[in-house]
């Protein structure tokens, strides 16, 4: 169900997981499987949370956990990021596999995607050399059911020696079923299984290294998986088994003997290096076919057929990129033409009642001050963010969200990747600028998605050329005060929308730009491969994402307005009410800063605004209108053109409107966004030139823009 | 680097089967985790507007590859 307030703002900022049992009797179970097979569904419909979901891989990048009781008995549900493998070939298998391995999970849930089981079963048969205790739940039924697909799931369950389970996550099916067979899994847990055949060299030498491991593993691991790792010479699990076992691996006399000559006999039979790894991938691709033969049956159907169709056309050489661009301005339009209504009515109430709280502070005969600082300063802040952000906020956010659950996205990375690959990044960049727009925090995480740490640097330090939806608002008021003049109704909202889809295209065009900077200078390197994975198309929940999305955006922005645009009402005032000398504090700060700001097009109040708007860019323009009015000109700002007369007033013009949109697009990520970059990079120094970067873009920028245009 | 015979040179539209893996590295592993391996059926399936990368359908999976690796990924024509 798309971007959820779990996955954006401060909740970005994850911590390490711990599980924790409420009781000691609790099953912990791991929610395993392929990236976008429907974990976090299966997650949220039995625990009843809100884990972000999507129709794209990658989104769940970090362990989340939940509770859910079932005929009586409690169980801890892990839901782990999705992974081809258990190998670790990147930062997200190694979260999963580390967990499998070393989290002690009682029992693995394997979520596999009916549509392509056989690939899917990879990674049921490596979990399974691991332990026994595993449930394989076939989830998408339904879509394959659409697509022709018939699965035999009592002879997979046959073949595997576990239990399968049916099931489609987002009617609820199955997972009653799913729940009886994970209550059913005998308690005994690490039962070791001997699924997969090997060539025989790579048994003999798994024969030789079992035994010297079975003694340190002490029945925590399964001797056998632990010989073929260390046979694979998987490095970082070595780090990881030597302090399970709490020795260091090749200290230990009995094992580097055992090791050595195990090495000795695959290199004799030529399997060293790749060709090992050859050898064992392929075995458990054979296996998997194995299992599948004749239990999977798929015969497209007529529907199936026409969404290639559609999907070709959608990706095509003449519709690819105008029906992007189309579906941007369409998002953007409906955002603008529905946030009107209510911001404006939401502005009489709330200025109504800002009017009757007034009244009371003067019929209590309360000191002036007081009034001023709670009704002027903290409410009228309040106010302003709830009406004129959250109106747009809360129809952009739906929306985004669907795009998102429709499994648009991954073809937007499909169509832009060889723009990245020209600037040498990588094309799934795309999908964490889309999170982006939902909000930069988010958009930092899924950077996660990219398995190059320099390509995921450059996505981190661009991701803030994509405005969030805290700073749409702010250049959807500026577009239609400035630039709308008497065009009303349906044509000025679609010439606003054009507008903003202008801007953000100038946004994505600093990202390429930017990029490439970085590529040749900062982080110099070459293009590096990667597999994206286009999923099917999926109908969204439509209702449910709408109501959800729009409950949770409206609490996270009510919740942030109280958290963060009260207090800077309240920093406001006491900033234009305080005297030191002559002046007040307000004038003071933007007096100072008024020869930078007005050098870039801008004026002292508008760029203090951005710096005290650090917190949250939702707040930048409340404090904008909160300091002009302080200084003394006071309207009734109950609608935008009387705004515009009060920015008008204190001197605006065309050339300060476009410089603080360019600002707006391109300035120092919000704090949330920073102090996300600091923990995925784990480097100060990458966060300082996160931090530098666009903003140095928007001095340049605005800086070239004002000084040309007051030529002309 | 691009052989006669690499990925591609597949059509949309066209089937091969895999006869090797050139790639190496994490790349290979990748390839490998998602089940392409010698003898492997796979479809060219549809190209991006700007003709690179190109969407492979690989064991029921819609998968795309930058020509750089496909050019790695050797197939034989039935």
């Amino acid at each position: 169900m798309g971007l959820t307030s779990g996955s954006t703002g401060i909740h970005a900022v994850d911590t390490r997981l711990v599980v924790k049992k409420q009781q000691e009797s609790h099953m912990v179970v791991a929610l395993a499987g392929n990236p976008n097979v429907g974990k976090s569904t299966v997650f949220n419909a039995l625990t009843g949370m809100n884990q972000h979901t999507g129709n794209w891989p990658g989104k769940t990048v970090a362990n989340a956990q939940g509770n859910c009781t079932h005929k009586g008995r409690g169980f801890v549900l892990v839901d782990i990021p999705g992974s081809y493998s258990l190998m670790a070939h990147s930062a997200e298998e190694e979260v999963a596999r580390d967990f499998i391995c070393f989290g002690a999970p009682d029992a693995v849930a394997v979520v596999c995607d009916a549509t392509c089981l056989e690939r899917n079963l990879n990674l049921v048969l490596q979990t399974l050399e691991i332990t026994g205790s595993v449930v394989v739940c076939v989830n998408l039924m339904d879509e394959a059911r659409r697509k022709g697909i018939s699965v035999d799931l009592e002879l997979v369950s046959r073949r595997l020696g576990v239990p399968v389970i049916p099931a489609a996550a987002r009617s609820g099916e199955g997972l009653e079923e799913l729940m009886d067979a994970l209550a059913g899994l005998p308690r005994e847990s690490r039962r070791e299984t001997r699924l997969i055949r090997y060539p025989k060299p790579v048994e003999q030498a798994v024969a030789l290294l079992e035994p010297a491991l079975e003694k340190l593993c002490a029945g925590r691991l399964p001797a056998r998986w632990a010989a073929l790792r260390l046979l694979d010479g998987d490095e970082k699990l070595r780090c990881s088994l030597s302090s399970l076992c709490g020795a260091q691996l090749e200290e230990q006399a009995d094992v580097a003997q055992a090791l050595a000559r195990a090495r000795a006999l695959l290199g004799q039979a030529g399997l060293t290096g790749e060709g090992l790894e050859d050898a064992i991938v392929s075995a458990l691709v054979r296996e998997a076919e194995r299992i599948c033969r004749g239990a999977v049956l798929a015969q497209p159907t007529r529907q199936e057929l026409r969404d290639r169709k559609i999907d070709r056309a959608l990706t095509s050489k003449w519709f690819g990129y105008p029906l992007m661009l189309l579906l941007l301005a369409a998002v953007l339009w409906l955002t603008i033409a529905g946030a009107n209504l209510p911001s404006e009515l939401l502005a009489k109430g709330l200025f109504w009642v800002q009017d009757q709280l007034s009244r009371a502070f003067v019929c209590f005969h309360a000191p002036e001050w007081l009034r001023g600082v709670l009704v002027d300063g903290v409410f009228r802040t309040l106010a302003w963010v709830v009406s004129v952000m959250l109106p747009p906020m809360a129809i952009f956010f739906p929306l985004f969200t669907l795009l998102e659950d429709l499994g648009y996205l991954p073809r937007v990375a499909f169509n832009l990747d060889k723009y990245f690959k020209k600037c040498c990044a990588c094309g799934k960049q795309a999908l964490t600028m889309c999170m982006g727009f939902g909000c930069n925090a988010a958009g930092i995480v899924g950077c996660r998605i990219i398995d190059s740490p320099r390509e995921r640097l450059i996505a981190m330090i661009t991701n803030n050329f994509v405005p969030c939806n805290g700073r749409f608002p702010t250049l959807i008021a500026i577009l239609s005060m400035f630039f709308l003049g008497a065009a009303g109704g349906l044509s000025g909202s679609i010439l606003s929308a054009l507008l903003l889809t202008g801007i953000i295209l100038l946004g994505i065009l600093m990202t390429f730009l930017v990029s490439k900077l970085l590529s040749m200078t900062l982080l110099k390197g070459v293009p590096s491969s990667f597999t994206l994975e286009l999923p099917p198309y999926r109908r969204p929940q439509i209702g449910r994402v709408i109501v959800r999305s729009i409950f949770d955006r409206t609490l996270f922005v009510l919740g942030r307005a109280a958290a963060v645009a009260a207090p800077a009402g309240l920093v406001i005032w006491l900033l234009a009410n305080v005297t030191v000398g002559e002046h007040t504090l307000l004038a003071l700060c933007s007096g100072f800063l008024d020869p930078f700001g007005r050098f870039l097009g801008m004026d002292g109040v508008i760029l203090l605004a951005f710096v005290l708007g650090l917190p949250a860019n939702e707040i930048v323009v409340p404090i904008m209108i909160m300091a002009y009015t302080q200084t003394g000109v006071l309207t009734d700002l109950a609608e935008l053109s009387a705004l515009k007369g009060l920015l008008v007033a204190n001197g605006w013009t065309w050339i300060t409107a476009v410089s603080t949109m360019l600002f707006s697009l391109m300035h120092w990520p919000c704090s949330t966004t920073c102090m996300t970059i600091r923990k995925e990079s784990g480097s100060v120094k990458w966060t300082a030139v996160s931090f530098l970067v666009p903003t140095l873009a928007g001095v340049v920028v605005c800086g070239l823009f004002a000084n040309l245009a007051r030529l002309l | 680097m691009t052989g006669s015979n690499s990925l591609t040179n597949l059509k949309v539209g066209q089937r091969a089967r895999v006869t090797a893996l050139r790639s190496d590295g994490s790349m290979r592993r990748r390839l490998q985790d998602i089940g392409l391996i010698a003898g492997t059926e796979v479809e060219c399936v549809q190209k991006s507007p700007a003709g690179d990368p190109v969407a492979y359908l690989i064991r029921g999976a819609l998968i795309a590859l930058r020509s750089e690796d496909s050019a790695r990924v050797m197939i034989a024509c039935p």
